[in-house]
């Protein structure tokens, strides 16, 4: 049962980084390969918040308006490319913020990372906290679900996805991308570092090596999967992902093969990530009614 | 009300717009024509920002707008459409519609969770307008299908609805008719001359000369970058440079 409440604690973490991803992704068109990096800043930023005493809920508004600049200052030079130089750009981006993590010792810990993070009081610590992490973790997910269910369907998600379909468009229109496209990377960036806080505090260690281009595609494959520029979509994307892996555990499997088990997951998640691109690029849960392309 | 004043734009060797200055009347329809590659969509997106001059000066209702990114030069009232159709393909036709309307209030992010009244009533307004636009533009059976699934025809005319949508004071059009079929083009005609009529100008690129003739009080021509001609379509039919620019010189 315990397991059980572990694997829905990390689906919901997992499907508030998804939707934040597909603000960008999905609904913006923003390829966004550095989302990680996001995630991390919010995660170290509440770990050395409340390991320096700061009440927990605080440490994790603290960490989410961190996140939140950090995204906004990236984007100012970020945003003056396009297209694929800013998914390089966003990929670079991640890197260095690994690095950071990674080499100023005196701040994050340097590899060994940072050990006893707590969970809040009112959670308590150990396996009995679960069930009430679960709940914490549910009402998270949900309040982000509701709030960016309202910001995608209101005149400013249109915009977006008239920024995503067409740039050039939304300018003769008379719409400031620049700003738009800011906003949402702020918007984004806040919910990573709020994804990003809970996972500190829910798995109390964290270290480099959790923020690496493989949480990236990790990620990238909820919002594919489920289907970008819906609300329910990277939800379902990562309830489906986070449950495969750890399925693939119960595979009985020689033990002199466990040391494959890690790869051949990436290899299936490659593999997934491939066929959905080719059969199905919409996801499981498709945006448009628009059955085909029509060049009429 | 727009006036250019020795407008440049070069592309490594090529020199596409040439000391261009003219300015348009207030009202009415004007045109603009010349040969492939005379250089007049380039005018076009030197006008509304999308490309930035290299030298001379753009003026509009006696504002500078020449160096303005193009969204803000389409906020103060100059609305463009495209050579190739661009409507926003997986948005509803209505949708498309609704995008284009200006200063909306609801684009910002405060507004959406803080004044959402204002916002719904701000929407609400915003879809009545588009259907009344769909009604006209006779497109208002398709308002749910994506607009990447209308024709090419329907396409041009949901581009032009986007752009009365934005409440333009100038519509720029880039070859309206081009590849839509005849009965279509009347129905456009009727949508141009009526917004002319509601003393909206509209400046565009047309190659079909009879159909220039017939909306336009004055015309432009290009060539080769640079401005050859300017008068009524009466003039422009008897002019021998005009005459020359398209049809090549006597040998």
């Amino acid at each position: 049962m315990d397991y059980i409440y572990h694997i829905l604690i990390i689906c919901l973490i997992y499907s508030i980084f998804a939707q934040s991803l597909n603000l960008e992704l999905g609904f913006t068109g923003l390829y966004n390969f550095g989302h990680i990096a996001f995630f991390g800043i919010g995660a170290y930023a509440s770990a050395l918040l409340s390991l320096k005493g700061v009440s927990i809920p605080v440490a994790i508004m603290m960490a989410m308006t961190i996140a939140g600049i950090s995204g906004g200052l990236f984007s100012i030079p970020a945003l003056r490319l396009s297209g694929d130089y800013f998914g390089i750009a966003t990929f670079v981006f991640a890197e260095m913020v690994h690095l950071i993590f990674l080499n100023e010792r005196d701040l994050t810990g340097g590899p060994m990372g940072l050990p006893g993070i707590p969970r809040p009081d009112w959670i308590g610590s150990g396996i009995t906290s679960l069930p009430l992490f679960l709940v914490f973790a549910f009402f998270a997910a949900f309040a982000t679900f509701l709030l960016l269910r309202r910001i995608t369907n209101s005149p400013y998600g249109r915009a977006l996805k008239v920024i995503r379909e067409d740039e050039f468009v939304a300018q003769a229109l008379g719409k400031n991308t620049f700003i738009i496209k800011t906003k949402t990377i702020i918007v984004g960036s806040i919910f990573a570092g709020l994804a990003g806080a809970l996972w500190a505090h829910y798995i109390t260690y964290i270290s480099p090596s959790d923020f690496t281009l493989q949480e990236t595609i990790l990620v990238l494959l909820c919002v594919v999967l489920g289907g970008k520029g819906t609300n329910f979509g990277p939800v379902i994307g990562a309830f489906a992902i986070i449950f495969f892996g750890e399925f693939i555990r119960f595979i009985p499997i020689p033990s002199g093969y466990i040391r494959f088990v890690a790869p051949f997951q990436g290899m299936v998640y490659g593999f997934i990530l491939i066929v959905m691109m080719l059969k199905r690029p919409q996801g499981i849960i498709s945006e448009a009614r628009r059955s085909s392309p029509k060049n009429a | 009300m727009l006036r250019l004043e020795n407008i440049s734009k070069r592309f490594g060797a090529l020199e596409a717009v040439n000391d261009v200055s003219f300015s348009l009347e207030n009202r009415g329809i004007s045109g603009l024509i010349g040969p492939n590659g005379s250089g007049k969509t380039t005018l076009f997106h030197l006008i509304t920002g999308f490309y930035k001059l290299d030298m001379g000066n753009v003026f509009f209702l006696d504002q500078k707008i020449s160096g303005l990114a193009p969204h803000v030069i389409s906020q103060k009232g100059i609305v463009r459409t495209f050579q190739q159709t661009r409507v926003l393909p997986f948005l509803s036709t209505l949708d498309n519609l609704i995008a284009a309307a200006p200063n909306q209030l609801g684009e910002n992010l405060l507004p959406i969770f803080f004044k959402p009244l204002k916002v719904a009533i701000q929407e609400n307004e915003n879809t009545q307008k588009a259907l009344s636009i769909l009604e006209t533009l006779e497109l208002i059976k398709l308002k749910n299908s994506p607009a990447g699934d209308l024709s090419y025809g329907q396409q041009k005319l949901l581009e032009i609805g986007r752009v009365l949508m934005a409440d333009p004071k100038l519509i720029i059009l880039d070859e309206p008719t081009a590849g839509i079929n005849p009965s279509l083009i009347r129905h456009l005609v009727k949508i141009l001359k009526n917004l002319s009529d509601q003393s909206i100008k509209i400046f565009l690129i047309e190659h079909n000369m009879p159909l220039v003739s017939e909306l336009c009080g004055e015309i432009f021509v290009m060539d080769s970058g640079s401005l050859i001609f300017s008068g009524t379509p009466d003039e422009i039919q008897n002019n021998e440079r005009v005459i020359e620019a398209y049809l090549g010189r006597k040998a």
